[in-house]
């Protein structure tokens, strides 16, 4: 008779145990971060591959306007494609620097790496410059609208990309390497390092692939 | 310079019905606002809604912008099919063509994008997280940001009613009609801004919710062991991150070509309008399922409940939703066959569109067969439940017909094709919605709605929507087009009359299902549901209280089995009862809302070439973005002590109820 109740209680808190997590703790903060960021980029990845097929199909509509060949300097586009490749090792240094710890190291590879991307934009805003002042604007024909749109697109994600990068040396200077801002880093290497992968398929694509054109 | 392209020329003065129109929504709003204020309520909507980060306020937040845009969008309904039951026998009707072609197009814009997207997102935003047990999404100050986005939309929408013009171009916005050439006004510039800042909130909101049902699933919820509504919910995200990018870009180059003079879809210079029609549906298809597929979701969940029983066919479900998930993405030629590609890519996209049919069929047939010998109840889920699946099968079959090519050709942009997509929008996404708020309501706030107002709203809707559609159909397989504005054969206008007398029959509909739920707030008191579950629901949303807690669950439920919360009833498992830790969660914030704001500001000043606002406002945008990732306290606690008063709160309830009961 005394014995039943106490029986139902322990297999009621087995029940109990078995059906809730009893033992939980707080989540880790940022946990679905990485993943996010990830589809993010996907995302971000699809708009450039909506504006590859663009290049694609209309690529080749000088409208008797100027081509690839009367336009593209392929030894600057190889110095530029170089500055964003630096900048994409100098990223990983930074990263490594980071992994250990190490403050100033960290922000230094991060500046050098800024240099790098800035210098990239430097060199392709003189190119359109000189584009431009040659009259390939991007009005002229829908080949010089895919292109400058296309190039003109993955050049304002590295714009964006340095300001990030500047707002992270702040933050990394007020509260060092936490979790948090290792996470922002990890997030930017992703941002970066696929903007070098687009740059590839820019590099062959539109300035490679259209010198043979 | 100041003002741009703006002047008080711009101010539709010489329109009556828009004058009468905007002095009725000054006298409303200022009426609203005056309540508001009178009342004191500035201050608890911003605490506790517009800067709230609950996955559940922010579901219904979506719900109430769904409703209210569904209100306007209707109107413009109501409008067109007057002008079209009357402009007969040299009547020019009461809507001239400017203002005609902006109201289909504002009707299309407006339905799909801040009436059916608001509505599913709003869906899954409030029941994905509660039915995988978890307490709010993976980035709770991003679901704010997209439900604000999505309001800063529908804002510019509402805006160009009144300031300017909407587009006269379809709810596409064909190039080259579209481009600068031929829609030289702000119409344009309306419907690009409106839907790019929208659309920034459709695509974070749909990588939250990925992000979400991949990570924050309960312990034991494996993939096969998610209920249905999270398995369609997580394929139309996917869907929502895989297509609202390259709507992004297609109306980015639109823009250009409108802005800077590029030639990506002009005539000439070598750009190619039917390139945009191409890349616009790439897009456009997969919306259509990214509306659909939460809602089969809905149908699953609400059929399994008033059934009694499991789901027929769970995994054939799963798999019949991922396989549409990937065929959606292979069928958008179909909405230009006659755009000439040729009898082979015809024949693929034909063939692949017909195809889609099998997995839906094999939905409908899961459907029937958990209803097969099942002990159904027929509350207003179910009822919705049954008219969709009979309304939904025509829409299904005049669509399959439709897909092949040559009676495509005859049946192109035709009265045909408008009753088909209704069919199955009207007859699938709006019935899906109903079913969904009259089944989660009483999650959301406690008490059931008013079955009697909402069984007149369903019978006036249901047989509405026929008395509406089936002229369409009919003409449509006469050859009448679509968006015309006046009539020269006198023998069809009998036909316009019965569509309109069926839109006055949705308009009851309407009415009565804005009276059920006055009525049932009004009535809270009987309609009041204490258990949480007053359906004998299945899933783990039904677990927790009505309204649920801010933190969901104190203790996260262990899933052992699909239907989990049928599973926990069965077993008898006892709630805890003591031992409750502090809970933690993310703070409010009033970023998202700021954002959207500024983000208003910028599209409005793009709009009218107000450049120095728009550099002003962009400028702002990006500085309060950096100023808000300084924020780096975005989480508290709920102490231990608030979460025992709570759960010690509903254990009295819940013993209260037993004791009523027996």
């Amino acid at each position: 008779m005394s014995t039943a109740p106490a029986k139902t209680a322990v297999a009621d808190a087995d029940l109990t145990a078995r059906y809730y997590d009893l033992d939980e703790h707080d989540h880790p903060e940022g946990g679905s971060t990485m993943l996010g960021f990830w589809i993010y980029l996907m995302s971000d990845c699809l708009i450039f591959a909506m504006l590859f097929a663009t290049f694609g199909v209309l690529g080749a509509n000088y409208a008797a306007g100027p081509g690839p060949r009367d336009l593209f300097d392929l030894p600057l586009v190889a110095l530029n494609t170089s500055m964003l490749l630096f900048s994409s090792i100098t990223y990983g240094f930074a990263m490594l620097a980071m992994q250990k710890g190490l403050v100033r190291q960290t922000q230094l590879w991060l500046v050098i790496t800024g240099l790098f991307g800035a210098a990239f934009l430097g060199i392709e805003l003189y190119e359109f410059a000189h584009l431009i002042h040659e009259g390939a604007t991007p009005q002229r024909s829908a080949f010089l609208s895919a292109f400058f749109t296309l190039v003109g697109t993955h050049g304002l994600h590295v714009t964006f990309g340095l300001i990030w990068l500047g707002v992270l040396l702040v933050q990394v200077e007020q509260r060092g390497l936490i979790a948090a801002n290792r996470r922002r880093l990890m997030c930017l290497s992703l941002f970066w390092h696929f903007l070098d992968v687009i740059w590839i398929g820019v590099f062959t694509f539109v300035y490679l692939m259209g010198m043979l054109r | 310079m100041l003002f741009g392209r703006l002047s008080l020329e711009s101010l539709p003065l010489h329109e009556p019905i828009i004058v009468a129109t905007f002095a009725a929504v000054v006298l409303g709003g200022a009426a609203l606002v005056g309540a508001l204020t009178w009342f004191r309520l500035w201050g608890y909507l911003w605490r506790e809604w517009f800067t709230s980060v609950d996955h559940k306020k922010i579901g219904i937040m979506y719900m109430v912008l769904g409703l209210v845009m569904f209100l306007r969008g209707f109107a413009d309904a109501v409008m067109m099919r007057i002008q079209q039951a009357i402009a007969f026998n040299g009547s020019e009707g009461y809507l001239n063509s400017h203002h005609y072609d902006q109201v289909f197009t504002a009707h299309g814009v407006i339905m799909i994008f801040f009436v059916a997207m608001p509505f599913v997102t709003g869906l899954m935003n409030y029941v994905v997280p509660l039915q995988i047990g978890a307490r709010d999404v993976s980035f709770p100050f991003l679901n704010n940001f997209s439900f604000w986005m999505t309001t800063a939309g529908a804002v510019l929408v509402m805006a160009s009613l009144f300031v300017g013009e909407f587009a006269q171009t379809g709810w596409l916005a064909y190039p080259p009609l579209s481009g600068i050439a031929y829609s030289p006004g702000v119409g344009v510039d309306y419907y690009i801004w409106a839907l790019q800042i929208a659309g920034v909130g459709t695509t974070l909101s749909g990588i939250n919710l990925i992000a979400t049902i991949v990570k924050m699933r309960a312990p034991g919820m494996t993939m096969m062991r998610m209920p249905v509504f999270t398995w369609t919910s997580l394929c139309t995200n996917v869907l929502i991150v895989a297509s609202f990018p390259v709507l992004t870009a297609v109306l980015a180059l639109l823009s250009l070509d409108r802005y800077v003079g590029t030639n990506f879809f002009t005539n000439d210079f070598g750009g190619s309008p039917m390139m945009y029609v191409n890349l616009i549906w790439i897009w456009g298809h997969p919306e259509v399922y990214i509306l659909i597929l939460p809602i089969f979701g809905v149908f699953s969940e609400v059929t399994a409940t008033f059934c009694g029983k499991r789901l027929f066919g769970y995994s054939s479900m799963v798999y019949a939703t991922v396989v549409i998930t990937i065929l959606s993405y292979l069928v958008w030629l179909h909405h230009f066959f006659t755009m000439g590609s040729g009898a082979s890519v015809n024949s693929f996209f034909g063939i692949t569109t017909m195809v889609i049919s099998i997995p839906t069929g094999a939905k409908l047939f899961n459907w029937l067969f958990t209803m097969y010998r099942a002990r159904i109840r027929f509350d207003l889920p179910m009822m919705w439940t049954v008219a969709f699946m009979l309304t939904f099968v025509i829409g299904g079959m005049t669509g399959v017909l439709l897909a092949v090519p040559p009676a495509d050709f005859v049946l192109h942009n035709s009265l045909f094709l408008i009753a088909h997509f209704h069919n199955v929008i009207i007859g699938g996404v709006v019935f899906g919605v109903f079913a969904a708020i009259n089944y989660w309501w009483p999650k959301a706030f406690g008490f059931r709605l008013d079955p009697f107002w909402g069984k007149i709203s369903f019978w006036c809707w249901v047989v509405g929507f026929w008395l509406a559609f089936t002229p369409l159909y009919v003409m449509g397989l006469m050859g009448v087009t679509r968006r015309l504005r006046v009539f020269d054969d006198p023998s069809l206008q009998i036909w316009f009359v019965i569509a309109a007398i069926g839109a006055g029959l949705i308009a009851c509909g309407i009415a009565a299902m804005l009276i059920q739920y006055a009525v049932s707030i009004i009535r809270r008191d009987q309609l009041r549901d204490e258990s949480g579950d007053p359906w004998n629901g299945r899933t783990l949303e039904w677990a927790t209280s009505s309204p649920p807690p801010a933190y969901n669950f104190a203790f996260t439920p262990v899933v052992h089995d699909l239907d989990a919360w049928d599973e926990m009833k069965r077993a008898g498992a006892p709630r805890p009862a003591g031992n409750f830790r502090p809970i933690h969660m993310p703070k409010n914030t009033g970023a998202g809302i700021i954002l959207a704001g500024i983000s208003t500001v910028c599209g409005f000043a793009l709009i009218w070439h107000i450049w120095w606002l728009a550099g002003v406002s962009l400028a702002a945008l990006l500085i309060t973005a950096i100023a808000h990732t300084f924020n780096y306290a975005r989480d508290f606690h709920i102490p231990a002590e608030t979460v025992a008063e709570t759960e010690a709160e509903r254990a009295r309830q819940l013993a209260a109820l037993k004791g009523a009961a027996a």
